[in-house]
């Protein structure tokens, strides 16, 4: 028996959910996909009194278009994301940071909301939701409310979320014409943790220049880190490898704090950061009708 | 005291390779663990118990996932396979027939994840490309090195469960 004894819960609503937080409030863990929180309980790094599963709650697994986006449930699977023919086709760059996730073993378990609520720094969904300002909609006590990604991510492994509050949707944006994406990354082996990605969004302009920006690192921090002064260099400017290249040194000159472990060093995380950003750029590029 | 009932057993009723099943489990109790210890079903591997080696990889409702990564409470009204469903009394399943035909393993202890794992991949896409194989196959770990025999071992299940005609010289390298 690996895991400490927990109680065990298993609510059908939202609100139901919502009630058993509220009710256990720090001791509680929410299990949904359980492919980061299983491990921590195996291990017993993890060990919360309370255990509120949310795979039996009703009504969090659907993918719908609205006018403002893809609004996908907290509990749908990486697996139905990456399957999903609408994801694909309006919101790519979800599709593709979708299949760098692990295997396809863990993507038939590992949910949406749970990525974005576990943050770990080193995974996509976190920066792919700050590079499509996503909106993440959490149901707590006192009610709904919704978060801004750039307002989610505080920290390693935390987020804006309260004790009692249960991420039920996300919106991602979608693209309108003209605009260029890249979700890349370096891992030991494919489907291991990044050591560092990026997450790239151009936007066409005017006269082949860039009228918008956005770029996303992961793994090389605390959080998603979204490298301002590297975005600034490309709006308005008409694009090219020594822009590219140059965004990329601002991009690993926007990293604090690289993780330095032993998968990577904080210097090889940064040189990663410049190489992605670099060839992320003329990746979204060439798909916003933007190539050199 | 008020946690007292933390490891109260709740009741468990599934299907594991089209048997019914009915037990009491402690909540903590892993599926994997459930498999192996109440229902004596060891041909599913316990390796790493943090979803890296894919050993424990079963099919719930038809899909692939890491029997240590889920709660036994979780699987109340799944319905599971395990490797021991797959060949029947003494009959090998053609996948398993290509593994042993192309000595896809060695040790063994990796071969019921890898065995599982294509089940699920040619069931979707029987014919299967190299980087499609690669991909279903990523996330499962042996430590004999035997990939390259594994991925040979795969078209060859792919091959016979499609009903191809044996290749000349099959059986060989």
């Amino acid at each position: 028996m690996k895991p400490a004894p927990f109680e065990y819960f298993a609510p059908e609503t939202v609100d139901e959910a919502v009630a058993l937080l509220a009710e256990h409030g720090d001791e509680a863990k929410i299990l949904a996909g359980g492919q980061s929180l299983m491990p921590l309980l195996n291990m017993r790094l993890a060990r919360p009194a309370a255990l509120v599963d949310a795979t039996k709650v009703a009504g969090l697994d659907a993918i719908r278009e609205t006018r403002r986006g893809l609004v996908i449930g907290a509990m749908t699977s990486k697996r139905t994301v990456e399957r999903s023919a609408l994801v694909r086709e309006r919101q790519p760059l979800l599709h593709a940071a979708t299949l760098l996730i692990a295997h396809p073993q863990i993507r038939n378990r590992g949910t949406v909301g749970g990525s974005l609520a576990h943050a770990d720094p080193a995974a996509e969904y976190p920066a792919v939701a700050v590079a499509l300002d996503a909106e993440l909609t959490a149901r707590g006590p006192r009610g709904e409310r919704r978060i801004a990604a750039a307002d989610f991510f505080v920290s390693y492994l935390t987020t804006a979320l309260e004790p009692a509050e249960l991420l039920t949707e996300v919106r991602f944006p979608t693209f309108g014409d003209g605009t260029g994406w890249a979700c890349q990354e370096i891992a030991r082996r494919h489907g291991d943790f990044a050591m560092a990605g990026v997450a790239v969004t151009l936007k066409r302009g005017r006269r082949g220049r860039c009228a918008d920006a956005r770029v996303v690192l992961f793994g090389v921090g605390p959080a998603p880190v979204r490298a301002r002064a590297a975005e600034q260099l490309l709006v308005g400017e008409a694009p090219g490898e020594t822009l590219f290249a140059e965004a990329g040194r601002s991009a690993g000159e926007a990293i604090d704090e690289p993780l330095s472990d032993v998968h990577a060093s904080a210097e090889y995380r940064r040189h990663l950061a410049q190489v992605l950003t670099r060839r992320g750029l003329a990746e979204a590029a060439a798909r916003a009708g933007l190539a050199p | 005291m008020e946690r007292s009932h933390a490891m109260t057993p709740r009741r468990v009723s599934l299907t594991v390779n089209g048997e019914s099943f009915e037990a009491l489990v402690e909540p903590r109790t892993t599926l994997v663990d459930f498999l192996r210890g109440e229902l004596g079903l060891t041909g599913t591997h316990v390796g790493c118990e943090q979803g890296a080696c894919g050993a424990c990889t079963i099919l719930l409702d038809g899909k692939t996932v890491r029997s240590c990564l889920m709660l036994a409470v979780q699987a109340d009204g799944a319905s599971l396979m395990t490797v021991e469903g797959l060949g029947s009394d003494g009959r090998l399943h053609p996948i398993q027939e290509a593994f042993r035909e192309e000595h896809g393993l060695q040790c063994g202890f990796c071969t019921p994840g890898f065995l599982m794992s294509l089940f699920e991949l040619l069931h979707d896409r029987p014919d299967p490309t190299d980087e499609e194989l690669r991909d279903a196959l990523g996330g499962q770990i042996c430590r004999c090195t035997g990939y390259q025999a594994i991925l040979r071992s795969a078209r060859l299940a792919a091959a016979k469960l499609r009903g191809d005609p044996a290749p000349a010289g099959a059986g060989g390298t």
